[in-house]
């Protein structure tokens, strides 16, 4: 499952390399438009007025079409590598490592020309980028591994000290009089510039760097999720927490001329933190980030050539934060939503199950004093409130819904009793509270009076095993109704003391064992 | 005197001291986000205060100072506090979420910049790069004296945060080394927090507009860096992160100057090699710091392994001398016994001589006397420890290397412990005899 998933990533990104390799898909997007627009235009003649539209839609523009490809693939591999950095708890990595790529590119403009080279062109200032991104890593990896500081520090001291140095290089350039107007767009990034070249670098790349992650998928998850085991079973640790790094430098370096430094440090943690919302396993959110990434790259780069002043790389981000904040809020695995409801949802097992054990108490009590056993004497509403300090309203709804799945009957005077299955599902309740109550007892030695309160809390998650094991230790007698005597006295102002704080428990604590 | 006073009234030396109360203003609470690991806090506000300058501008229509300090504060802050709330409302990693907060905020910053970029000119280069090299051309009239107004402005906010940490000194300790203790202790530890962050918030918002924003950066986190790694105390650390601030003020003031003309070019950014001289005293720290540098533990770890050797070369020739009363041993032969490099054991050797503990005989060398008694101390430690290590139940095959490793560490009380604990044998498991304590 999980490595289907992960081919398909890696089947696709070359695909898209490959094709970006020359004009086949360009020449493959025109024969589509062609194909589909004749019949759009003849079935909506309107849509002549909104030819800017269209000719987004269909990409038309040469440009535009560079620059959507070019931006979703990088987009693409910003998440698959971000997935990686954020479970390592390294998510602003991409932000030291971004700064730090920075007087590589003043130095390889500055060198270039006495070496014979162009100091404009890109492979040229992307391999000074690499180089000193790569010297970035390295000091992270001096200051964490051979100082006391911890990771945050170090990030922020090569952040700030490259960035430092970059600046400076920067301003040697400027004043010796170089022509150095292209280099800010390292900063800003100019998703406008982008030529077929670069959508191109950015393809391929970004499928080297996923093709890397994939053949390392195991290694680089065991580096994430348990540090310490993948050292103890022989895996190079280092040189893979090298290599995770030097991935995001590589990927930082293609993103720097489409969306510039700090954006790429969003395109690096958004897209992996927004899939996080949405699973648990980690094949499927390294597919959530790309696709995530992806379509930010995509929306972003879009909006930003429909409308007139809004900057390409900055659209990118806000798209992917938007993305974020809808996982966040809708994520099936993490998500706010799920989680409030998951709570909601256990809450209201638990306050079923306090209103069934609480009513079969009050039953048993009941027969008890009337000395009757049939277990007919109903519970009046009111006994049943005094009982726990729960809410009207919350004992009314939970009272309503028993009563709809037929655990809880009314008797013609309107008291309460419960029917055959809630007798049931009540005796297991209280059997399990009571067993707990008897261990605590017995094999912990807690007081009498403070295991109600104790047993109250764990009733709920007590597995079948567990009881099991717990009937063994105590070895019961198997009593008349199948389940132990409560060890304390119950009743309702006994009862409800102990669950209203320690003053109330210790006042319990006189009461005496039956 | 006077003209010190000159000097500093000077162009050069107005820009040192902007730089010096900037540097001095970002240390202070540095100390603390380095401590409480929130070190790149300050370059996510550096970000993120881009809309708070746009709206500004917006709602008043004008590049006056005032709102537009208020609005990066306030823009700050709400960094800190969104990036804790989607901590913990989204249960995401901290770095993540402060990733998530400031990039989304600069994005949003320059898309609001870029649509009133028609009415105005309010680049984003502008805001990022508040040039050091300016600040003395700006002045305001201040009690007769014409003083630039970056000096007031940081002046202002390094008394205000240099107060700030006397007054909560104990306070911002306690909350930052340990919160749960501060909130028993009767402070609040959110309070401090929230504190904390308005003070980096306006120490940042303010550098930004004056000095520019590396120069603050950098200052939040390596200064108070370095000064960790050279004390374990928090007074001493904010001093020491002090002194550092200010060293790379004028360290890199000077070499913005120097260092470009070595290769040629002319002078380069101020505030740029501030932050580059800042590292670089954060590397020589880390390599020489005498509590933990990297130079100080090679240097014990060498000195540890030399003499280990050494004790080793004395008891190997005791052990031969055991077997073969009068034997003088050739260097080769202790190198091939050891296992050890030659150019290492001719060193350990030459000290043992020197020390009177081993002499050179008719090509080979043989303790002296008082080497005799320090190599039977060795020797009876490895033997005692051997002996003890078996009655406690583990295997003879084992006990040879683990006592190999304690006899360096043994002192003779230990010793006298372990006969008594083992009851005196007089044979160590493998049959050799043990040595007396002598003297």
């Amino acid at each position: 499952m999980k490595w289907r998933a992960l081919l398909l990533i890696l089947l696709c990104e070359p695909l898209i390399a490959s094709c970006a390799q020359g004009a086949e898909l360009f020449s493959a997007v025109d024969v589509l438009s062609t194909v589909t627009t004749p019949s759009l235009e003849s079935a909506s003649s309107s849509s002549q007025s909104d030819s800017h539209l269209s000719r987004l839609i269909f990409l038309r523009d040469y440009n535009t079409r560079v620059v959507i490809l070019g931006t979703s693939l990088l987009g693409m591999a910003a998440g698959v590598v971000g997935t990686f950095t954020l479970l390592r708890r390294r998510a602003l990595m991409g932000d030291a490592l971004s700064h730090a790529t920075l007087p590589g590119v003043g130095l390889a403009f500055l060198l270039a020309p006495s070496l014979g080279l162009d100091g404009k062109s890109l492979p040229v200032l992307l391999t000074g980028a690499a180089l000193s991104g790569l010297c970035g890593v390295a000091a992270i990896m001096f200051v964490r591994n051979m100082t006391r500081l911890r990771e945050d520090a170090a990030l922020g001291i090569v952040l700030s000290v490259f960035f430092g140095a970059g600046i400076a290089v920067f301003s040697v350039v400027q004043k010796s009089g170089g022509n150095a107007a292209g280099l800010e767009t390292f900063i800003y990034g100019k998703a406008a510039l982008l030529s077929a070249g670069d959508a191109r670098l950015i393809a391929i790349i970004g499928a080297g760097v996923t093709f890397v992650i994939v053949a390392l998928f195991r290694e680089l998850t065991l580096l994430c999720f348990d540090e310490g085991f993948a050292a103890s079973r022989g895996y190079p640790v280092l040189l893979l927490d090298i290599l995770l790094m030097a991935l995001v430098v590589i990927t930082t370096i293609i993103g720097l001329k489409a969306v510039g430094l700090i954006l790429m440090i969003a395109l690096l943690v958004i897209p992996a933190a927004a899939a996080r919302f949405w699973t648990d396993g980690l094949a499927k959110m390294t597919v959530i980030a790309a696709v995530c990434g992806g379509a930010s790259g995509l929306l972003g780069s879009a909006l930003s050539a429909l409308f007139k002043d809004l900057p390409s790389g900055a659209m990118i981000v806000l798209v992917s934060a938007a993305l974020f904040f809808v996982s966040m809020i809708f994520g099936t695995a993490r998500g706010v939503l799920v989680r409030a409801l998951r709570r909601r949802s256990l809450n209201q097992a638990i306050d079923r199950e306090h209103l069934l054990r609480g009513l079969f108490e009050l039953l048993e009590s009941h027969s008890a004093s009337h000395g009757r056993s049939d277990g007919t004497a109903a519970v009046s509403y009111s006994e049943l409130e005094d009982l726990r300090t729960w809410t009207p309203r919350r004992l009314r709804s939970q009272l309503a819904r028993c009563k709809a799945q037929n655990l809880v009957q009314t008797t013609t005077d309107g008291r309460l009793l419960l029917s055959n299955e809630g007798r049931t599902e009540a005796r297991r309740l209280v059997h399990n509270h009571r067993l707990w109550e008897l261990y605590l007892m017995t094999h912990a030695e807690v007081a009498a009076a403070r295991v109600d309160r104790e047993a109250d809390a764990i009733e709920h998650v007590l597995e079948p095993e567990l009881i099991a094991k717990l009937e063994a230790l105590l070895e019961l007698e198997h009593t008349e109704s199948g389940i132990p005597e409560s060890p304390h006295r119950i009743s309702p102002s006994g009862t409800s003391g102990a669950w209203q704080g320690s003053a109330g428990a210790s006042s319990a604590g006189t009461e005496t064992l039956p | 005197m006077s003209g010190l006073i000159a000097w500093f009234s000077s162009y050069d030396g107005l820009i040192i001291i902007t730089g010096i109360l900037c540097a001095v203003a970002a240390a202070l609470p540095g100390n603390f986000l380095v401590l409480r690991r929130m070190s790149l806090l300050g370059d996510a506000i550096s970000h993120a205060v881009l809309p708070g300058l746009a709206i500004a501008f917006f709602l008043t229509e004008s590049r006056a100072s005032v709102p537009m300090f208020v609005g990066a504060v306030l823009v700050g802050l709400l960094t800190a506090v969104l990036t804790e709330w989607i901590r913990d409302f989204g249960s995401v990693d901290e770095g993540a979420s402060m990733g998530v907060v400031f990039t989304t905020l600069f994005a949003l910053g320059l898309v609001m910049i870029v649509q009133a970029a028609d009415h105005v000119d309010l680049d984003p280069g502008c805001v990022l790069y508040g040039s050091i090299e300016s600040t003395p051309l700006e002045t305001v009239l201040v009690a007769g004296h014409e003083i630039p107004r970056a000096i007031l402005m940081l002046g202002s906010v390094a008394i205000l945060n240099l107060l700030f940490v006397i007054v909560f000194f104990k306070e911002l300790l306690i909350s930052a080394f340990d919160p749960g203790m501060a909130t028993t202790a009767g402070y609040s530890a959110r309070l401090m927090h929230y504190l904390l962050m308005v003070i980096v918030a306006i120490t940042a918002v303010a550098s930004f507009e004056t000095a520019g924003n590396i120069l603050v950066v950098a200052m939040f986190v390596v200064p108070p860096s370095t000064a960790y790694l050279l004390t374990t105390r928090l007074s001493r650390m904010i001093v020491l992160s002090l002194i550092i601030a200010v060293a790379s003020a004028i360290l890199g003031h000077w070499s913005a100057k120097a260092v470009p003309g070595w290769f040629g070019f002319g002078s380069t950014s101020i505030a740029g090699m501030m932050a580059l001289c800042a590292g670089l005293l954060f590397l020589l720290a880390a390599l020489f710091s005498p509590l933990n540098g990297v130079v100080v533990r090679v240097y014990r770890r060498m000195k540890l392994a030399r003499r280990i050797l050494a004790e080793d070369v004395i008891a190997l020739l005791y052990r031969l001398e055991e077997r073969q009363p009068g034997r003088s041993v050739p260097l080769s032969e202790i190198c091939t016994r050891l296992l050890s490099s030659r150019v290492a054991t001719q060193w350990a050797v030459t000290r043992k001589v020197h020390k009177g503990f081993v002499e050179l005989t008719d090509g080979g060398y043989r303790l002296t006397a008082v080497g005799q008694r320090a190599a039977a101390e060795l020797v009876r430690s490895h033997r005692l420890w051997e002996h003890y290590l078996v009655t406690e139940g583990i295997s003879p095959d084992v006990i040879h290397r683990q006592a190999e490793k304690l006899e360096h560490y043994t002192d003779r009380e230990l010793r006298d412990r372990l006969q008594t604990e083992s009851s005196a044998p007089a044979l160590d498991p493998h049959g050799s005899p043990i040595p007396e304590e002598r003297g």
